[in-house]
């Protein structure tokens, strides 16, 4: 129960901080804070999916682009407001992600794994489909206006996209929690862990499989959805690959299984890409071209470093404080849990 | 009650009050000082397009050397140039940083055509000059409703309509076979391949075939347009998938007319992996001096190029085309500041960035010229054709304008 | 007739790369349960090593067998150190240290050796086979490799007592240890065979697709491809996959939809194939036993 409370204090005071953030921050760091949130709800998603469920996915990306244009194609030629078109467009990638769900449900992690990783190569190229041009712009994109603060409101833009990314973020982060807490995330766990003996218990894994699949993608429209009115464009290089790399990196750091965590691997996919960036330069001119490599290497580093992603740590962390001699156990218990689920077939 | 907000609020006000008094008096751009001229830039130092990251440090490279030489009207130049890794939202974000963070008077040779449309809204709006972007996409010369936005080298869609324009007057009857890359790029080559036919030449083109830079190779696709029985081949394609496209065509003993894209001559890294042999006769665009070219051996301009890799740069960016365009746009941007003098306000800048007359530049075709004018804002607009024939590339007929 | 021979023979040699490289990915597959993301990487760097080689001088078949000898030493180092403190990490942990390793590779070849197109030797010249030039010497060179691979691999895993003591030591490393295999050493050895092989595909591959930091990330999306095709845990499989892939991938972008659409084809096929077969069309089936 200790667990509980420490919980609550935490997510009151990111709660916190978050809104108090647009009035003491300005310009471009409030879009950095769109960013983060946007990315914190991707990870949301596909964390429900790969954390709670067990289901790989490499390709989420596509779905942050069904939602980006969507949203997008919805505000520049049917003239919807972007509030109408975000909800809209995860809608449609509810959709997409349901029925990309039930071929998923006959091939196992691995071959799922390297089939989501093939859509995520795949969808530059289908965003740039000749056919579809007249309504993606094709390569050229689509441009978008800001989104107008309501009249009588008195901030500026950055604040106004910025606050309206933290009620969709706290939204969908509120709504995932008690799904996580409730029924149905008892279920999904038990689909991840031991689907033969959910099935026995009468849990319908086919419909919860598929449907955590299309909660994932409407979880990563929604956060396309915003991206598209935040950066105010949208283009087929916006959505590859690396996309979907990068949520995979923020979702294994900031800790599989954990909604907490989607915010610290938010916070290091938008900050640390930068940080490999700043640190080329004290290598000198040349060595311009490593932000890359530096980038690998803090991957490495921060995975040795934190195995279970920061949720895990902090778990630990938590535990520790709590009782000294109760950790170690768990934490040996935690090692066979994970042996455990590695030596599972695919 | 005076609450934090409208506190925050009515400083705003009056800085941005201050602000634009300022610059109805035209004062000098933020990052601009006595003794400096901050510039920024942003470039994709990681992921797919991280190629062109030598343009870059080219750019780094080259006003280090104006630098050393003691700046321009007494200001050095401090080029900030961050990694965009090719996406745009990133782009945006790290324009904003150049913009709002460092204080950057404006950008340079922002590269690629995503990221700089999603900038374009936000640099004009705020009325910060966007000056000779590192793309070679038609839209950039629209000075009417982006009066910000400056772009450099010939566009995709002129050098395509002056190959349309060639073929109609050497091979009317031709059958026109397209291999291009599936992107802005390869895109805009098309259309102005069309336009240059005209709507009724459209059916020259027999057979288009497209790749993804994700794909190895483009054989495939090459013998899938030969099989067209077209006998004129336009490659559009990047230096890797242009070698592959020219050894193929080659090998597959296909007698066509080819035409390639003037991103992919260097004679050192596309038509010698290729096979020198194998590449007589392309036809190509030309407006730079190709650095590998022994005809260009004793020419002042390369002279100077080569003394500058040597001093500034890695001997293996000797050969790189990167290099050479980067070496161009930087002399350019140097220009502009010198004309500017000591009035280095953005409107200063800007109206000098459309005021080039006649510049000419040391690794420019001899008799280029570099011209822009309030309703031009196409710096590079001629070229030359060129063909190769097996050891360097011969020019012919005349500097043609767009 | 001939434009569809030279498809098919263009076909047969890339794919004849994807398969090498398919057999490398089965390799650490097979011993550690993971895909190695990094592996296109890693014999992209091999593949400059031996150019590197060739630019001092030395002739190709010595700097072809110090590439290999070098690149088994280099992946059984890589996996010692980077991948081995990982054993008890979660599996997504492992996936994003490949990732990482991915990364370095790729920025460390272009930080070294530039960007720039580089032509790669074939050690197959003359003139090509069938006359008619349907197939260069050095693309009936790679599928003559390929096959000798194929064959060396399976004639190392089922005849030589080393082979057997790897594949003990895959399927059940506790039993393996308590027969005095040493299990670490196995996965090493593993790593260092796939990363020899995997510089072998990269050396066939470069002199058709030309040597550049990324060469290889195509050739290993279509050796993905034709693992999963074929099934990843079966080495036939695999290599029938990549051949697979290489040809029926040109097929199906000069006849049936285009090139613009092809990479989007090719996912719903092999999303079909897997609905039909889940392990892949030679994978072993698994059966759950409740």
């Amino acid at each position: 129960m200790a667990d509980g409370a420490l919980d609550a204090l935490v997510a009151v005071a990111v709660g916190a901080a978050a809104l108090a953030f647009p009035f003491v921050a300005s310009g471009y760091h409030l879009y950095q804070g769109a960013q983060v949130l946007i990315l914190a709800v991707a990870l949301m998603g596909l964390n429900l999916l790969t954390g709670f469920n067990g289901q790989i996915s490499l390709g989420h990306g596509a779905f942050f682009a069904i939602g980006g244009y969507g949203a997008a194609i919805l505000m520049t030629k049917f003239g919807l407001a972007y509030w109408a078109a975000i909800p809209v467009a995860s809608v449609v990638c509810f959709i997409a992600g349901f029925l990309f769900g039930f071929p998923a449900l006959r091939f196992g992690g691995l071959y799922l794994a390297l089939a989501t990783f093939a859509l995520a190569v795949a969808t530059p190229q289908i965003l740039s489909y000749t056919g579809f041009d007249s309504f993606t712009g094709g390569s050229q994109g689509l441009t978008l206006m800001k989104p107008a603060v309501p009249p009588g409101i008195r901030l500026n833009a950055d604040q106004w996209l910025y606050l309206v990314c933290l009620v969709f973020g706290a939204a969908l982060y509120w709504a995932a929690r008690n799904l996580v807490h409730g029924r149905i995330g008892r279920a999904l766990v038990a689909i991840r862990d031991h689907p033969i003996a959910a099935e026995t218990m009468g849990v319908n894994a086919a419909l919860y499989k598929t449907t955590c699949f299309g909660l994932s993608a409407l979880y990563a429209g929604v956060a396309g959805g915003l991206s598209a009115i935040v950066v105010g464009f949208v283009s087929p290089e916006s959505f590859g690959l690396p996309l979907s790399l990068a949520f995979l990196v923020g979702i294994v750091v900031g800790g599989l299984g954990s909604l907490g965590g989607a915010l610290f691997g938010a916070l290091f996919i938008e900050f640390v890409p930068n940080i490999a960036d700043q640190l080329t330069v004290s290598f000198g001119e040349g060595a311009k071209a490593l932000p890359g490599a530096i980038y690998g290497v803090l991957l490495i580093l921060v995975m040795a470093a934190l195995p279970t992603g920061a949720a895990g740590a902090a778990r630990v962390a938590a535990r520790a404080l709590a009782s000294p001699r109760q950790s170690k156990v768990e934490k040996s218990g935690a090692d066979v849990a994970a042996n455990y689920r590695k030596g599972e077939a695919p | 009650m005076i609450t934090r907000r409208s506190f925050l609020q009515s400083s705003a006000a009056a800085a941005a009050f201050a602000a634009s008094a300022g610059s109805a008096r035209a004062d000098n751009a933020p990052g601009v000082t006595a003794t400096e001229i901050k510039i920024g830039q942003t470039m994709p130092y990681s992921g797919p397009a991280s190629a062109y990251g030598v343009i870059g440090r080219t750019d780094a490279a080259y006003f280090k050397m104006i630098n050393d030489e003691g700046g321009v009207n007494g200001r050095k130049i401090n080029l900030i140039s961050l990694d965009d890794a090719y996406s745009p939202p990133k782009t945006v974000e790290q324009v904003r940083r150049l913009v709002e963070d460092e204080k950057v008077a404006f950008l340079f040779n922002t590269l690629g055509t995503p990221p700089n449309t999603a900038i374009r809204p936000y640099c004009n709006e705020n009325k910060i000059p966007q000056l000779f972007v590192a793309t070679g996409a038609a839209k950039w010369d629209d000075p009417k409703h982006f009066p910000w936005t400056m772009g450099y080298q010939p566009s995709y869609q002129t050098e395509s309509r002056i190959y349309a324009k060639h073929i109609l007057k050497t091979k009317p009857n031709a059958k026109i076979a397209v291999l291009y890359q599936n992107d802005d790029f390869g895109k805009d080559y098309l259309i102005g391949l069309k336009e240059g036919l005209g709507a009724d030449k459209a059916g020259m083109i027999v057979k288009e075939a497209s790749y993804e830079t994700s794909e190895p190779t483009v054989d495939s696709q090459v013998v899938t347009l030969q099989g067209s029985g077209a006998d004129v081949f336009l490659i559009v394609a990047t230096p890797k998938f242009a070698a592959q496209a020219i050894r193929k065509s080659y090998d597959l003993g296909w007698n066509a007319v080819r035409y390639i894209t003037n991103v992919s001559v260097s004679i050192a890294t596309i038509l010698k992996p290729a096979g020198l042999e194998k590449s007589k006769g392309l036809i190509t665009g030309y407006y730079g001096k190709d650095p590998t070219d022994k005809r260009w051996a004793d020419d002042a301009g390369l002279k100077e190029y080569t003394t500058f890799i040597e001093k500034y740069m890695t001997p293996k960016d000797l050969i790189d085309a990167n290099a050479v365009y980067g070496f161009g746009a930087a002399a350019t941007m140097i220009q502009v500041l010198k004309q500017c003098g000591n009035d280095l306000s953005r409107e200063s800048i800007m109206k000098q960035a459309a005021n080039l007359k006649d510049l000419e530049l040391p690794m420019l075709l001899p008799g280029m010229k570099i011209n822009t004018s309030p309703t031009n804002f196409s710096p590079i607009r001629q070229m030359q054709l060129a063909t190769f024939n097996g050891a360097n590339w011969e020019l012919f007929g005349e500097l043609l304008t767009d | 007739m001939g434009e569809f021979l030279h498809q098919v023979a263009s076909g047969l040699a890339l794919g004849g790369v994807y398969a090498i490289m398919a057999l490398a990915l089965v390799m650490i597959y097979q011993a550690t349960q993971l895909i190695n993301f990094a592996q296109g990487e890693m014999a992209m760097f091999s593949t400059y090593f031996a150019w590197k080689l060739m630019d001092l001088g030395k002739p190709y078949w010595f700097a072809f067998f110090a590439t290999v000898v070098v690149s088994f030493i280099g992946g059984m180092v890589i996996e010692r150190l980077i991948v081995r403190p990982f054993a008890n990490a979660p599996v997504l942990a492992s996936v994003i240290v490949f990732i990482g390793l991915a990364f370095i590779f790729n920025a460390l070849a272009g930080w070294l050796y530039g960007y720039s197109v580089t032509s790669f030797d074939s050690p197959f010249t003359g003139r090509p086979w069938f006359g008619a030039g349907y197939m260069s010497a050095h693309e009936a060179g790679v599928i003559v490799v390929t096959l000798c691979v194929l064959a060396l691999v399976y004639a190392f895993f089922r005849f030589t007592p080393l082979g057997l003591a790897m594949r003990a030591a895959a399927q059940n490393p506790v039993s393996s240890r308590l027969v005095g295999i040493r299990v670490g050493w196995m996965l090493a050895i593993g790593w260092g065979l796939a990363a020899a092989i995997g510089s072998i595909a990269g050396m066939m591959a470069a002199p058709i697709v030309y040597l550049d930091p990324n060469m290889m990330f195509g050739v290993l999306l279509y050796a993905f491809a034709g693992a999963v095709l074929g099934g990843i845990d079966n080495p036939f499989g695999a290599v029938f996959g990549g051949i697979a892939v290489g040809v029926l991938g040109n097929l199906i972008g000069a006849y049936v939809v285009g090139d613009e659409v092809k990479l989007s084809v090719a996912l719903a096929i092999i999303i079909a194939v897997l609905v039909w077969r889940p392990s892949g069309l030679f994978g072993r089936r698994l059966v759950a036993r409740v």
